[in-house]
């Protein structure tokens, strides 16, 4: 070892598009989706579901289903009454919340259509589906509590023994917390006042990949594989709810198959597997079929919002009250009750207003739960502000642009401390929007407008503003606490450097799409000087990492991305202490460029990380009390969120006389902070504004007047195709987040939080001159057509 | 229902030839992915709307296309010679064209639909070699992706259709004198 090695990569891997190390088994087939495991002796598992969306059970009888052929077990709830517990709800939201039990199988009483009745486990999957159909159910129906509003006055109870629907109520006033001045005052005031209703449809998730679990009951020490996206947070919770302590449980999230918040979930199949593998006493197998995953997968949105904007005649804002109506489903979800609370924060959005109160009532209906998806609570109080923002530019008279314009916070003005009391640490709303506005050509599509209004084109275009923040990296622990959720937001990351150099990373966060190990190869490249390829990235099982809160709310690279680099940077200084001593000179001495440990003034004397890393496993000449280590761990516990933001534009063209809406421009640009791998941000901009243009024109849960799911399939709810959607302009301004030492703020949820306004907003616009200045979504063409019939007798 | 009726089916999946006893409405996914092991090819419905079950499938020695194999029963399949996506890269494990640009245009997130879609988009492109984009859009509309909103996917098509004809070309000259 005499001549000085440079390592193979310098500075620079971080901001590189490098194409993903998680491609290679993906595209040949060699995955690992939790359906494709396969163990000696597996059984399989299939649920009988509620028809009914209320209903007593009178009895279920599950012994002809023990009789039939291949059937090693059947049970319902009662079955299972004395162990099966109550789902988790993690976040009570108030004090005095309303938390119906909620066991894994009903007992007594099934509140949903599709709700988990009974179970069979058999030799193979078709012998237990067989199966179900001998088992009898005898049910007494009761009228179900569907219709939100009516729920929320109480008309029908959900669980009548707990005497109303509402599950709690939360407010936030900005007169009281001392953040701001009071609404009442600044609508008593208002020069100009706009109210609304919108209605948030409800949502489904649908992650193309089912749900699917596997559990081995071992020898009393449980391994499982989970489809899902937060395996640590499982684990805890199954020992919580089984009495099988935690660290006789290992959870495995193998290849998870898109999530988007629809698989940050304790689910009733999770608990049945477990309890079904216990009484076997052998691996059980439950993979959902879509059908059951749009019954029983939790549903996303579906909120009646009523929103009351005040401002003054020239456009400044001068109060937000916020009165909203959350649909939590039949029972209480993991975080559910949580998520309209996380859109508390953003009614207010990038502006600066004096007065703001929100008040949110959580109501039962009988019907499957909702939970978090993508952007949880957020997209939703964006769609308000944004929504309301355009209709009062149309009230005034103003340019929808210029009216944000007046109200936002400027680039100057950071940091910022807004009406609901969070501190924005940056931004700068007007170079987003101005790269927005150049790239989509505003002022020419605003010409053309007027050009088919004015000869009255059959088909309108309209032009749709959206200007958004988020908060993202979730979460401040010590804030979560003060909202009671029962975990905090921190993350973790370990650094082990082996004998050759070579380094694995043990990350807390559990990726199901979003590239973590070819993201965090090219941060620990940066940080360590090794090569990208040189990094292993280990993560979502328990035993690899033991430690992590896992991948959702936009916070895996804004938390442990910055867990990763507090980790490398210790490693880094383990590595110095060796060099200077390899380098005979003092670790003072030495400084950490071009990817090498260099003696300062003469940086041809140098050690790599290699070096140093067999000087410590050869131990044979370390400097006294060093540990014969470099390896590190750090937990990053982020002081605040990070508020990435930014506009996008679309333009539709409106067919009048057919309601058919299209796409005709579509930019977003979006500032996520620095950037570790364009090509990834890209892609979540992408799938993200795709998501939120499938809640503007496509995509609706509906339940007919029983209670049953009408979309109870890919054929009634209609995803998007690739001919269904544009192509989107995006790019991208860089203002880094000052809050943590990546200057990163996350992208996860960005494009589905800005674009659903973006979408409705221009078809609004395009049919404002015929009297329509609200769409209920999804804009369907017999939506748009029904308003355009609507306003025009108006 | 009885699963004592079977029925003997041989199908040739990715150059190897397999003869099974299977019950008649047994759908050809299942049997791939249980009895056979090509646990590439995944399920992601039970209406033929996803394609992320999508083969190629055809004559042993003629011309395959792609199939959802949810909506093929296994008996079917018999006779036929079925392509998933652990048998579309060449043997020396060379990836094709589409492979190739799926991977180099980041047109996969979570990978669930993406061994569908690429076979969705080798027979696309076997049909229309040259496609524009909306061809490709309307071409792949069977196949759902809830990850990319499909730009990138449509990139990587639009990429691997250039290289194929590429290749295409490169093979052609000593024939094609003018
Ligand atoms: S599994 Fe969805 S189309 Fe075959
Ligand atoms: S990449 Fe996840 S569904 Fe297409």
């Amino acid at each position: 070892m005499t001549a000085v090695v440079e390592p193979a990569a310098a500075a620079g891997e971080v901001g590189a598009a490098r194409r993903r190390k998680e491609d290679a088994r993906l595209i040949t087939g060699r995955t690992r989706w939790t359906d494709n495991i396969a163990l000696p002796g597996m059984l399989h598992l299939a649920i009988l579901r509620s028809p009914h969306a209320s209903a007593r059970i009178v009895s279920v009888d599950v012994r002809p289903a023990r009789r039939q052929p291949g059937v090693i077990d059947a049970f319902s709830g009662a079955d299972i009454a004395e162990i099966q517990g109550s789902l988790p709800c993690a976040w009570p939201v108030t004090e005095d919340i309303v938390h119906p039990v909620r066991p894994p199988l009903a007992d007594g009483f099934v509140r949903h259509h599709g709700e988990a009745v009974a179970v069979v486990v058999a030799r193979d999957r078709d012998s237990a589906v067989d199966a179900l159909e001998a088992i009898e159910v005898e049910y007494e129906p009761l009228t179900p509590v569907l219709d939100l509003a009516a729920a929320s006055r109480d008309e029908g109870l959900v669980h009548p023994d707990k005497g109303t629907n509402r599950s709690y109520t939360w407010i936030f006033d900005s007169a009281q917390a001392g953040t701001g001045t009071d609404v009442a005052d600044a609508a008593a005031a208002a020069e100009v006042t706009l109210h609304r209703q919108y209605i948030q449809q409800r949502l489904i998730p649908a992650f193309m990949e089912p749900r699917s679990v596997v559990v081995d009951p071992g020898m009393g020490e449980y391994t499982i594989w989970s489809a899902t996206q937060i395996p640590h947070i499982l684990r805890v919770f199954y020992a919580l709810l089984t009495g099988v302590p935690e660290h006789k449980i290992r959870v495995i999230a193998p290849d998870v198959g898109g999530g988007f918040g629809g698989k940050l979930q304790v689910t009733p199949e999770e608990m049945i597997a477990f309890f079904a593998a216990q009484r076997v006493r052998r691996p059980v197998k439950y993979t959902e079929t879509r059908g059951d995953s749009m019954l029983s997968a939790h549903h996303g949105r579906d909120q009646i919002q009523d929103i009351t904007l005040t401002a003054t005649r020239d456009g400044t804002l001068t109060g937000i009250d916020v009165k909203l109506v959350a649909n939590m489903g039949a029972y209480l979800g993991l975080v559910g009750p949580g998520v309209p609370i996380l859109g508390a924060f953003m009614f207010n959005s990038i502006y600066k207003v004096p007065a703001y109160r929100f008040e949110c009532v959580g109501v039962f209906t009988n019907t499957t739960i909702t939970d978090a998806y993508r952007g949880a609570g957020r997209p939703e109080a964006t769609y308000a502000i944004e929504r309301a923002m355009d209709d009062l530019a149309d009230q005034l008279g103003m340019d929808p642009v210029e009216l944000r314009r007046r109200n936002w916070i400027k680039a100057e003005e950071f940091p910022f401390t807004t009406v609901a009391g969070l501190v924005y640490d940056s931004g700068d709303y007007d170079a987003a929007t101005d790269k927005a506005l150049d790239l989509f050509d505003y002022a020419g599509l605003r010409a053309e407008q007027q050009r088919r209004r004015d000869s009255g084109d059959p088909v309108q275009l309209g032009i749709g503003v959206s200007t958004y923040t988020e908060m993202c990296g979730l979460a401040p622990s010590r804030i979560l606490g003060a909202l009671r959720y029962a975990a905090g937001g921190w993350e973790s990351a370990s650094v082990r450097v082996l004998p050759t150099g070579k380094v694995e990373v043990v990350t807390g966060t559990s990726p199901h799409g979003q590239g973590h190990v070819t993201a965090w190869s090219q941060i620990v490249a940066d940080e360590l000087g090794v090569a990208f390829e040189d990094v292993e990235v280990l993560h979502g099982d328990t035993r690899t990492s033991h430690k992590g809160l896992d991948t959702y709310g936009s916070r895996s690279l804004a938390v442990g991305g910055v867990a990763l680099v507090e980790a490398c940077r210790k490693v880094r200084d383990k590595a110095r202490v060796v060099a200077a001593h390899m380098l005979e000179c003092s670790p003072d001495d030495i400084e950490f460029t071009g990817g090498a440990f260099r003696v300062r003034g003469t940086p041809s004397s140098a050690k790599t990380l290699a070096d140093t890393a067999f000087a410590v496993f050869a131990a044979h000449d370390l400097p006294d009390g060093v540990e014969a280590t470099l390896d590190a761990d750090a937990t990053f516990d982020p002081q605040t969120f990070s508020f990435p933001h930014g506009t996008h534009l679309c333009a539709t063209l409106v067919d009048t006389a057919t309601g058919h809406v299209t796409i005709h421009r579509y930019v977003a640009v979006d500032d996520v902070g620095k950037v570790v791998n364009p090509l990834i941000v890209e892609g979540q901009v992408h799938g993200g504004v795709a998501q939120g243009i499938a809640q503007a024109l496509h995509e609706q849960a509906v339940y007919d007047e029983s209670g049953t799911l009408l979309t109870g399939s890919f054929v009634e709810y209609t995803i998007p195709s690739a001919a269904d959607l544009p192509h989107f302009v995006t790019d991208r301004t860089e203002t880094p987040a000052t809050s943590n030492p990546l200057g990163v703020k996350g992208v996860g949820e960005a494009g589905a939080i800005a674009s659903t306004p973006a979408v409705v907003n221009a078809i609004v616009d395009a049919l404002r001159p015929y009297g329509v200045d609200d769409i209920t979504m999804p804009c369907t063409p017999e939506r748009v057509w029904r308003a355009i019939k609507r306003g025009g007798a108006s | 229902m009885s699963s004592s009726h079977r029925v003997r089916v041989s199908v040739d999946v990715d150059g190897s030839r397999y003869v099974d006893d299977v019950e008649p409405r047994t759908l050809l996914v299942h049997h791939l992915r249980e009895r056979l092991g090509k646990i590439g090819t995944v399920i992601g419905c039970d209406t033929s709307n996803c394609g992320s079950c999508t083969v190629l499938m055809g004559s042993a020695d003629g011309e395959q296309h792609s199939v959802k194999s949810c909506s093929v029963l296994a008996v079917q399949a018999d006779g036929t010679a079925v392509t998933t996506i652990e048998g579309l890269a060449g043997p020396d494990g060379a990836l094709h064209a589409v492979q190739q640009a799926f991977h180099e245009l980041h047109a996969l997130q979570c990978g669930f639909c993406t061994p569908g879609m690429i076979l969705s988009a080798v027979d696309l492109l076997r049909e229309n070699p040259a496609p524009t984009e909306a061809e490709i859009r309307a071409g792949l509309s069977g196949n759902l992706c809830r990850c990319t909103g499909y730009q990138n996917i449509i990139r990587a098509v639009q990429s691997a259709a250039t290289a194929l004809r590429g290749a295409a070309a490169a093979v052609l000259p000593s024939e094609v004198t003018v």
